[in-house]
Order: C-alpha cells, then structure tokens, then sequence
C-alpha cells in the first residue's frame, strides 16, 4: 500500500499515512486531488478508481471516507477489506467508533494502524492481537499517569 | 459490524453540536487540544482558521523552546503540532522537539514522539540522523513496548545509510521470545530489504526460520519478504514451493487459530499472499505447478460463502490458476469464477471480473465470447471506471477484422475523458493498434490525426516518432508508400486551411515534416500554397519556438527557388535576428539554401529513401577534436551515471577549484548526443531526413524476440490440438453475422458460415458484437493450419527489427553468444600476444603450463590457484604436463580414470574427502567451457568387493546434477569408480560448498555411511563476458543489484589502472570492455549467463569499483575475489 487517507464528506482529512517517501507539496497535491475525484463520486459507483499508475480504493463509512492507494497487481478486494478491518478495530477500540472520536482522538487512531498495518502491508490480521498490542501500551499510560516513575520493565 | 458502525457515524451531526454528550466522556473536551478542534469546527471563514491556527503554532513555538516544559507537556503539544501540520500548516519547528521527545520522554511519551516524527518526516530528511540513537538505545531496552516503538518506527522510515548501525539488533530480535517482537523485526527487515537489499542478503537463511516460525502472524510477516524476493528470482525458491503449498492447505483447511479468522474465513490475508507466491512459482514451470493443483483446487471449492473476503480469495485463486503451468479442468472453473464475476450484480465484483477478462483474454480468447454481450453493456456504463477497464480488455483483443470499432471507441471515451493519465495511456494504446491494424490508409491517417489532436503535447514522444519513421521508412510497396503519403499530405493540407490554430504543438511538428518532405509528391500543388499555409502557422501567437523551427526546416526543404522566394524571404528576414539562437540558425538555412540551388541539392537529396544516408553514429570524425581537447587538459568524458554517483558522492560543498569548462562542456557534449538520441532533438540534422531518424531506432511495438511462446491465440499451445477441436465445436453458435457489420469491416468478413443468436435484444449491441470478430475467426482460420491469418498491414521493412514477425530472421540467442564467446577467446590470445612487454613474455609460458609449477602455488586456495592459467583456451598440451608431476603419483592414477573426453582438460589437485575404512573418497573439478564438472572418485583398497555404494551430493548455492550414468553399485576390491557432477551456481556467495554422504555395505556386514563436503570458490564459475561499450551501457542500466567499493591500486602512475584491470582480468578470468583515461569497464558472467558488470575509476589514489548484476549476491562475492586478487598479487 502506498498511503492511506481518511477524510470526510465536507472534503476535511482526519487522518493520512504515507508509506512511500513524498514532498510535503506531492502529498498536498495527491490529497486535495484524490479528495475532489472521490466526493465527486455517486454512492452506487465502483469502489475502485485509476489513478496516475495507481489503484485506489475506496469506502464511505457515514460521513467518513476511508481511502487506500495500492499498486495496480494488488488486489483491490482485500484491500477493500482491509479498510473494513481498520474500521472494526476503531469500533472495538472506542466502542461503537464515530468520526468525533478520530477527530479528538486522532493520535490513538494512528496507533491502531501501525499495529494493523506496517510500512504499508497488512502486519497482523487478527484481530484480538492488535487490540492487545494497543491495551498493552495503553495500560502504560494510566499507570503513568498515577505515578512518574520511569521505567516500566516491572510490567514484563 | 459495518451497519453498527454506520449507525453511530450517521449520528455524528447530532453529535457535533457539541453539548456534552454521555458518550463523549472519553472526548478530551477539555484538553487544549479539544479547545482548538472546538475553535475551529465554529469558525466560518478560512481566513479565521488561518489566524487561529497562527496563533496556536506561536503558542507551541514558545513553549517547546521554554526550558520549563516537562516531558508531559510536549506531549500535548506535540498532538496539538500534529494536528496543526494536518490541517495543512506547516509546524517544521515542532520536528526536533519531536525527535527529541521520542528521545527523552517516558514511554508513553516517546510513543507521541515517535508517531509525530512518523508523522512529520519523510525517509530522506535529515533530521531523521538524530533518531538513529533513540532507536539505537530503545532497541536494546528492556522494556517490550519500548522495542516495539522501535521496531514500528524502523519499518516505516529509516535512513539506508544508517542500516548497518541497527542491523545487529534489528535480526537479533528475530529470535525474540515474543512473537510481536520477532513479527515487527521481520516487517523491518523487510523494509531494509525493500530499500537497500544489499544490506540484508547474508540473513536470508533467518528469513526461512521466520517462515517457520511457530507464531502465524510471524509466518505472515516472512511471507512479505518471499513474496519480493521470489518476484526478482523465481528459481532461487523453487524448494520451497511445497512448504508453501502445506502451509496453504493448512490454512485452507482452517488449522490456524479462530483468532486469524475474518467473518469466518481462515486468515484470508495469509491465503492471498500464498498464492501470489504460488504464481510466480508455478509460472512456466511444469513440475512446480503440479504440486499446487490439489490445494488450488480445494482453495476454490471452499470459497463459496457470499462475501467480498471470499470473492478476494477467489480472484487470486483465478490469478494464479491462469499464470501457472495450465490445468484444464482447474481452468474451467476458474473461467466459471470469472464468468460469475463479470455477471454479478455488484458493481465492484463486474469490475474485478473485467479486469481478470483482461488478464486471461490473450491466452484465451473464446472467454471474452463467452461474455460479449455483458462486456458490450459494460461500455456503455455510466461509471467511467467500468468502461475504461471495458476498453483495456477491448485493447487485448483487438485485431485486424474489429480494430475499426475498438478504436472507435477508444476514440470516443478520449473526447469525454479530462484525466491527463488515462489520455496519455489510451493515446498510445490507440496509435499501437493503428500502426498494427489499420485496414487503410485514410483510416490510418486520420485515426493518427485525431491520436494527434486529443493526445496533445502530453502524448508520449514516440508516437509522432514512430509515425514519422514508419512514414519515411515505408513498407513493402512503393507504390503504397507513395498513396500513404500523398493522403497524409492531402490530409493535413485540408487541417491547415481550417483552423490550424487549435492543433496542439506537436501535431503542427509532424505536418510540418510531412509537408516538407512529400508535398511535392502531388503534382498538382504549388510548393508556394504550402509555404503560405506554412508562414501561416509562424505568424500564430501560441506556435512555440521548437515547432518554428520544425516550419522553417520544412521550409528549407520546400524552396525551390521560383515564385515562391518571396515568401521564403520576408521568413528568413524576421526570423534571422530572432532571439532564439535555432530559430536564427534555421533562418540563415533557409535563406542560403533558397539562393543556392545547387548546394541546396546536396544537402537536401529527395527521395533519400532510396539511397540512405551513411551516418557515422560513433561521431568519429570528432575523434580528433576530443583528443585535442584532452591533450589540453580537458576532464575525459563521464557517463551519466558516473556523474550522478559522484553528485551523490558529493553532496558537501566543494571547495576545489573548477577545472577548464569549456573544452570539457564540449566534448560531454557530443558524446551525450550519441548516446542519447533525442528523436525530435534539433541536433537531427538539417532536414531530419528518414535516414537519420531510422538509425536512432525506438517503436512502440513489444519486443518479442527471444519470449518462449507458451500462449498461442488458441490456447497453450502444447494442448493446441484439444483446444482447436474445441473452437470448432463453438464456432458456429458464437459468431455473428456479417451483414450486421458496419461498412467498414464488410469487405473483411472471413466469417459466412455463421448464425445469428436469436436472443439478441438490441440491434445497435449486436452490430457493436463485430467487437469480437477474428477472435473466432482466427481460430476457425487455424484449423485450416495458417496461425498466423492476419498479417499487419504496415510490416517495417527488415531494419525495423522490432516487428515480432521478423524476429525469426534473429538467430538464436545462445548461438550468437557462442559465436562472440570464442571470439574472445581468440581475441583474448591474440591481444595478449600481441603485448609485448617483457612481464608478460614470462607469464605467458607459465599459464601454458600446469598449475602446479605455478608460481602462486602457495595460495590456499585449490582454484585461486588455476586462475592464473587460461584453462578455457588451453588444450590437449596441459594434462601432459600435469602427468610429469613427480608430487603427484596417486592423482596421476586417479587422473587416469577419468573419461576420455575429461582427461583433456584441465583440472585441479585431487582433494581427499573422506576415508572411511578401506574406502577413499578424493575429488577433483575440471573447468569446461561452459560447465565446471566435479569429478569424485571412490577407490576401493581393499580385496573384497563393496556393495551398494550410494553417493549423494547436496549444495545450498549450486544446482548439481549427475552426469555420469550411475556406475555399478557393487565394485570389486582394488578399483576406481568416477562419478560426475556438472555444477552451476544457484545463488552466488563467495565460497560454494558442496555436502555429500557416501554409504556402501561391506558383504555380511551392516552398511556404512560417512558425511564430507568439497569447497569451492565462486571464481571458478567466472567466464569473460564480450559485450560492446554500447551493450555494456544499456545492460548496466537494466540491471538491479549493485555495490560499490574502493580497492586498492596496483602499482601508481598513469599505467595503474591499466595494470590493475590486468591483473583482475587474469586472475578472475573479466574481460576489460574499454579503458578510457582513468576509467574502465569489465564484465563478466557466471556459468549460466549472469552476466555482472563492473565500472572502475581512479579516483584519489584507489580504485572506486562499482558493480551491477541483475543476480543479487553476486556484485559482493565477486568485489570479494577482487579485493583478494589485489591484495595476493
């Protein structure tokens, strides 16, 4: 996968990974791009566009756009699934997901994707391992915040 | 879950409103962070966003660069940068306070830290140095998370230079007892194998411990490696075809655990990866291909359940069933799949089901039949998508009975497209099926008109090259040559008198050119209406200075002198005190040329075709400019990638002072000319006459030569008799008839015997079905035995060689490489003969003799010391001497056990292997010129007879195969048996090793067994490789796997070079291409041809050598082996 990016029905991005090495003016320009051609799109259009030498594909989720960038031999289906699968884990994880929880919460919903997808290819599918990897870090947090001590290696 | 999750989400406007929701507790509403959000979702105007977000960033700014702010807080203001940066305002001085969080921050902070310079930087910033340490450090914690954060923050960026520093830790944690951590170690080894595969190759064989990793989601992760590592070398993994095919049943057959499950599918992720790896295994492979057919088969039965995730599987099953050695009853239902596919309802599926269409269609067209009417409906679909994908598998089958109406409707789509992308694309698939198919020249002409005219000055240049070179070529008639260009020329004179003004830049280009040359072909057109139409076009505002000058050339060309001077002349007078230097250069041409009729017809010969020009492409008669240039301190000429390593190498500011520019800029000049020709260039020449424009070559036609034809339009052709019986069962039901064809393609209609399908709703669709025309008809063509039924109209003359249909005239390729490989040899001998000087005298003789009286005898090892002696060109001479080694006795006899067609060539000292009771195992390799063989003799010392003797050899880098027939198993007491091997490299390292066990049985006695292994070289597999500077240039650039070192020189002075590349040349057998001043090129091949390249340069006092195979491993082992030749001379 060469990026992701979630925006939102108004054309807003909530969330983009890049896992190819760009300027910050391509990534600029690739977005507000890619943002318009999808927004222009009717709902019962297909889920997959060409575009440059690229494969995209794409899901409206409520008012929420999940956008993946893949090369044109991939298979588009299971990329379709794999946003699918992003979008269970925000569920799981913030108990029945809405797009206030990505706004606010923005840097979690990153996290969840690095443990769900690394450097652009799928890291681990299940479902349960993700989720824990994600607790794990996070039970960090709440102990930290009762004591500063640094150092967590008791934990293991 | 989806309809739980879009339940919430359209909740969400209720939600904005932002009251205090109870679900909103976990919002951190009243964190600063929440402020901002809140702030800006109220704010209306973006010029308000503009200040709040300005006055927000100055906030961060001062408080990171406070001293007082704890860790905690740059946390918060790290999240509050981020978000900033996303709504597209640039926050680049949070990047070292990121870099730094991610430093000295607790855990939980680090994780804020290094996601913001994830976030933040990209691969190539060099802020990104400053990490190396952190990740250095964190990735020897304790503490799991913190290895974690590591590990993920590695996969996604990291500086390939700075890879070694945390290699060593990086595959220490391949070993790691938590599967996570071992899971993100192999994703970051992936990643250093995608960005710098060089780095990673000597742990390829912990990749195989990580495909057998007891941990599934570790399996998986490997799977990303062998999937790339398999695409660049499919026969390095050929073993590993069956573990992949277990590890696929296993998983088809839900072994995993139910956590890998996704809506009740096994690990569908996993299952997709196998089989993508399975197709390029199985490709063109027989053998591997009938160890996945039962698992593919199980694989597309247990997909049944309706659901994206099985239909995914499904069309990868599909994939691979296609690219792997065909099995018919699999193909059958993977075609059934794909009809499923195209048929369904779901917009997504029909999609994919075009797209496998397309992918199956050339090896079997009778699908694309089978579906035509839902492919005809498919073109007209409202989504641009779904016709585009339509028009990509129309591409597929066009032919010379359909490409009227395929391009037609390629044609059509291009007026309504607006992607620049898609134009470019489609615009050269449209000119390749014109060039290929046209049906005739008025067809072809204005089809290439209307190419021109949509595809603008985006187009690819080759296409008006290719066009202008197939018009000034010709084809095989004159006299079609001749109605060709008299319609263009009609054509375009018609276009001018119109509105020339909306034709794009290009298209004026290639009028002008075919005005220029062929209007005097019809007679009855004055040269001065063209050059009025021509001054024309220079008078419109948006012409550009490089199509005026295309004008004023045709110009040239047109002037005859005569009542047409006075145009010609008020041209040349504005344009000679032009700005632009070729314009003013091509206006002074023109006004000579037009006063001086007799030069004019020397240097602009029509009809040149005839008669081509002889054009000195090596630009030798600059030769004697270049040395003089030299001679007075010029820098010698650099290759473009020469300079740019040496850009890369010089990325500090240089404080040397420049040398002389100005004979240097020249002589790079004219020598970058040459090697990259720039067909609408204006160095072309005068006139950019045919000849010239011949010679540079560049079509847009696939290259075929040499590509093994599988695929025949009837199917793989091994089975060609089963599938043409089958075509001619289905012929008749499935073609269209004739009389639905549109005018056009009447007078092509091979196809009378057909019926109409009653079923046909639409008349319009049906006459759009002459779509599929020829693809039955060829094959009913075929079963008349002509496979080859439609020829192209425009066949090149035989200088095109890019036509596939001339390739037959190519001999094949392993001939002409024998051929030039014992020109080399010769050569070789020669050359060194002809050197007289007195170190080689000496040598000479030495190499003629044996090895064993080299001098280099004390080199350890074995073949080191064969190197010196050219054993492919020696002859019947050295074994002779070899027999006079007093040393020796025991090889002697050895020796004489070999073959006959062995004993003659030269082999190297016996080795003992192993002695197990009275049997002596001893090997030896004999070099052969296009083969190494390993002889291993058994001598049996003792007096009874052994029986069931059983030699088995194994390498991990070599593919060994037994020669000899097997001797008898049985052998009587006080004898010799030969077995022989011929080895090949199956992956390159630096020494080979071969591992063997021999067992025999002594009668009435428990058999016995004893292990041994025979170590070799890679050196011995090392041929000289004869190319030309020219191929040496073209193959050095396709290759993929490089290295770089600096060796030390051989001696100093200005012959140093030239004595090191000596010196590698004998001892490693390279063969030197051109040495040019300070510089020389080698190449080399191993056994097999894998070719390897090498670049080398003087350059402060080493020898900078560079080399590039397209076989990984191998530019390592061999700078090795140079490295030791160097240091042993």
């Amino acid at each position: 996968m060469q990026f992701m990016l979630l925006f939102s029905r108004q054309g807003k991005l909530r969330l983009q990974k890049w896992y190819v090495p760009l300027s910050d003016k391509e990534r600029k320009k690739i977005s507000r791009d890619l943002v318009q051609t999808i927004l222009a799109r009717k709902p019962k259009m297909c889920s997959f566009l060409e575009w440059r030498d690229l494969k995209i594909v794409y899901k409206r989720y409520a008012s929420l756009y999940f956008c993946c960038a893949v090369e044109d031999q991939d298979n588009e289906l299971i990329t379709l699934e794999i946003i699918h699968r992003y979008v269970e884990l925000l569920d799981k994880y913030f108990g029945s997901v809405c797009e206030l929880d990505i706004i606010f919460n923005f840097e979690k919903a990153y996290f969840i994707l690095d443990e769900f997808l690394l450097g652009g290819e799928a890291q681990e599918t299940s479902k349960k391992n993700v989720l824990k990897a994600i607790e794990q870090a996070d039970l960090l947090q709440e102990v930290s915040m009762l004591s500063s001590i640094d150092g967590f290696s008791w934990l293991f | 879950m989806s309809d739980v999750v879009e339940k919430t989400l359209t909740a969400l406007p209720s939600l904005l409103s932002l009251d205090p929701q109870p679900g909103s507790a976990k919002l951190s509403s009243t964190s600063k962070l929440g402020n901002l959000i809140r702030g800006i979702t109220e704010l209306t105007s973006k010029h308000e966003e503009e200040k709040l977000i300005q006055h927000e960033l100055a906030s961060i700014k001062d408080q990171v660069s406070s001293p007082n702010t704890s860790m905690r807080q740059m946390k918060e203001l790290m999240v509050r940068a981020i978000y900033c940066e996303s709504l597209g305002y640039e926050a680049s001085f949070t990047y070292i306070h990121a870099i730094k969080l991610a430093q000295q921050g607790t855990a939980l902070e680090k994780r804020v830290g290094y996601l913001a310079v994830s976030l933040f930087l990209n691969e190539s910033h060099e802020l990104l140095l400053l990490l190396v340490n952190t990740v250095l450090k964190d990735l020897q914690s304790t503490n799991l998370i913190e290895v974690c954060m590591a590990l993920t923050v590695v996969s996604q960026m990291f500086p390939k230079d700075m890879i070694p520093a945390i290699l060593p830790l990086v595959e220490e944690k391949l070993n790691h007892p938590k599967e996570i951590i071992r899971r993100k170690a192999v994703l970051a080894l992936y990643k250093f194998y995608l960005i710098a595969p060089n780095q990673v190759q000597h742990i390829h064989n912990k990749f195989r411990k990580a495909l057998c990793d007891k941990d599934p989601g570790v399996m998986t992760a490997s799977l990303h490696i062998y999937l790339q590592m398999i695409q660049e070398n499919p026969e390095g993994y050929k073993d590993l075809t069956a573990s992949f095919v277990t590890i696929l049943k296993q998983v088809v057959g839900g072994k995993l655990p139910m956590d890998f499950n996704y809506h009740s599918v096994p690990a569908p992720w996993l299952q997709i990866q196998l089989l993508r790896i399975l197709a390029l295994l199985g490709k063109n492979d027989q053998s591997a291909s009938a160890v996945m057919y039962e698992v593919l088969d199980e694989s597309l039965r247990r997909a049944e359940m309706n659901h994206n995730i099985t239909y995914a599987i499904l069309y990868e099953c599909v994939k691979c069933i296609y690219t792997i050695h065909p099995k018919s009853d699999l193909l059958e239902k993977a075609a059934k799949c794909i009809g499923n596919f195209v048929l369904s309802p779901k917009i997504n599926l029909k999609y994919l089901g075009l797209k496998a269409l397309t992918y199956v269609v050339q090896q079997d067209p009778r699908l694309a039949l089978q579906h035509q009417m839902t492919i005809i409906e498919c073109l007209d679909h409202s989504d641009l998508i779904i016709k585009r994908e339509t028009l990509e598998l129309l591409f597929r089958i066009t032919n010379a009975q359909n490409v009227v109406v395929i391009v037609e409707k390629m044609l059509e789509f291009l007026r309504v497209n607006t992607d620049d992308y898609t134009t470019i694309d489609l615009v050269g698939k449209v000119a390749e099926l014109a060039e290929k198919y046209a049906p005739d020249n008025e067809w072809f002409i204005e089809t290439m008109s209307t190419v021109f005219s949509v595809g603008g000055d985006m187009m690819q240049p080759d296409i008006p090259n290719s066009f202008l070179k197939l018009l000034s070529e010709g084809f095989d008639s004159v006299e079609e040559d001749r109605k060709l260009r008299l319609f263009a020329v009609d054509s375009y004179i018609t276009l001018l008198q119109k509105e020339p003004g909306k034709l794009p830049q290009r298209f004026l280009q290639v009028i002008s050119w075919v005005l220029g040359e062929y209007s005097h072909l019809k007679d009855e057109l004055e040269p001065t209406v063209v050059l009025k139409l021509l001054a024309k076009l220079l008078d419109m505002k948006h012409t550009s200075s490089e199509t005026k000058s295309w004008i004023l050339m045709a110009m040239t060309k047109l002037c005859e002198g005569g009542a047409e001077v006075s145009v010609v002349r008020e041209v040349s007078e504005t344009y000679s005190s032009s700005m632009d230097t070729v314009l003013r250069q091509r206006a002074h041409e023109l006004q000579y040329l037009s006063q001086d009729s007799e030069l004019r017809a020397k240097v602009l010969l029509r009809d040149n075709g005839l008669r081509p020009l002889e054009v000195d492409s090596s630009l030798s008669f600059l030769d004697g400019f270049v040395s003089e240039a030299l001679a007075a301190g010029a820098a010698p000429y650099k290759p473009p990638h020469q300079r740019q390593e040496e850009l890369a190498q010089a990325k500090a500011l240089s404080l040397e002072p420049y040398g002389l520019s100005l004979p240097m800029s020249m002589s790079s000049c004219s020598i970058t000319d040459r090697q990259s020709p720039t067909l609408l260039s204006m160095s072309s020449g005068l006139s950019g006459d045919s000849a010239e424009i011949s010679h540079k070559g560049g079509s847009t036609s696939l290259k075929l030569d040499g590509v093994k034809r599988v695929w025949g339009r009837e199917g793989y052709l091994p089975q060609r008799a089963a599938v043409e019986e089958a075509a001619q069962v289905e012929v008749p039901c499935t073609l269209r008839s004739p009389s639905q064809q549109g005018d056009a393609d009447s007078s092509h209609s091979q196809t009378p015997t057909s019926t109409p399908t009653p079923t046909e709703p639409d008349p319009e669709k049906q006459q759009l079905a002459s779509l599929f025309f020829g693809l039955s008809s060829q094959s009913s063509v075929c079963l008349m035995g002509k496979p080859e039924p439609t020829p192209h109209r425009f066949r090149r003359k035989a200088k095109g060689v890019t036509d596939p249909t001339s390739s037959s005239l190519i001999s094949t390729p392993s001939n002409v490489e024998k051929l030039l490989c014992n020109n080399l040899l010769d050569s070789n001998i020669a050359s060194e003969l002809a050197v007289s000087s007195a170190k080689q005298i000496t040598e000479l003789p030495q190499g003629l003799k044996t090895a064993s009286c080299d001098v280099e005898a004390e080199l350890t090892d074995i073949a080191d010391i064969k190197q010196n002696n050219p054993s492919l060109i020696v002859d019947n001479g050295i074994v002779a001497a070899a027999d006079e080694d007093p040393d020796r006795p025991k090889d002697l006899c050895l020796i004489s056990h070999l073959p006959a067609e062995l004993s003659e060539l030269c082999h190297s000292e016996i080795t003992p292997l192993c002695t197990i009771q009275s049997l002596v195992l001893s090997a030896c390799h004999l070099q052969k010129e296009d083969s190494l063989v390993l002889a291993v003799f058994i001598s049996n010392s003792s007096d009874s007879a052994l029986q069931h003797i059983v030699l088995d050899l194994d390498s991990e880098q070599l593919e060994v195969s037994c020669v000899s027939d097997s001797p008898a198993e049985d052998f009587r007491g006080h004898s010799v048996v030969v077995y022989q091997y011929s080895l090949t490299v199956k992956r390159p390292s630096i020494h080979v090793s071969i591992e063997g066990t021999v067992s025999f049985q002594l009668p009435g006695e428990a058999p016995q067994a004893a292990q041994f292994s025979y170590k070799l070289p890679l050196t011995i597999f090392i041929r000289p490789l004869t190319v030309s500077t020219e191929e040496y240039g073209t193959m050095w650039l396709s290759f993929s796997h490089d290295t770089k070192q600096n060796l030390t020189l051989i001696g100093d002075g200005q012959e140093a070079l030239t004595a090191t590349l000596n010196v590698l040349k004998q001892k490693l057998q390279l063969h030197v291409v051109e040495i040019i001043g300070q510089e020389g090129i080698l190449s080399c091949r191993l056994l097999q041809d894998q070719p390897c390249l090498m670049h080398c340069r003087v350059h402060a006092g080493t020898l900078a050598v560079w080399l590039r195979s397209p076989v990984p491993d191998l530019p390592d082992c061999l700078i090795y082996h140079c490295q030791r030749a160097l240091q042993e001379y």
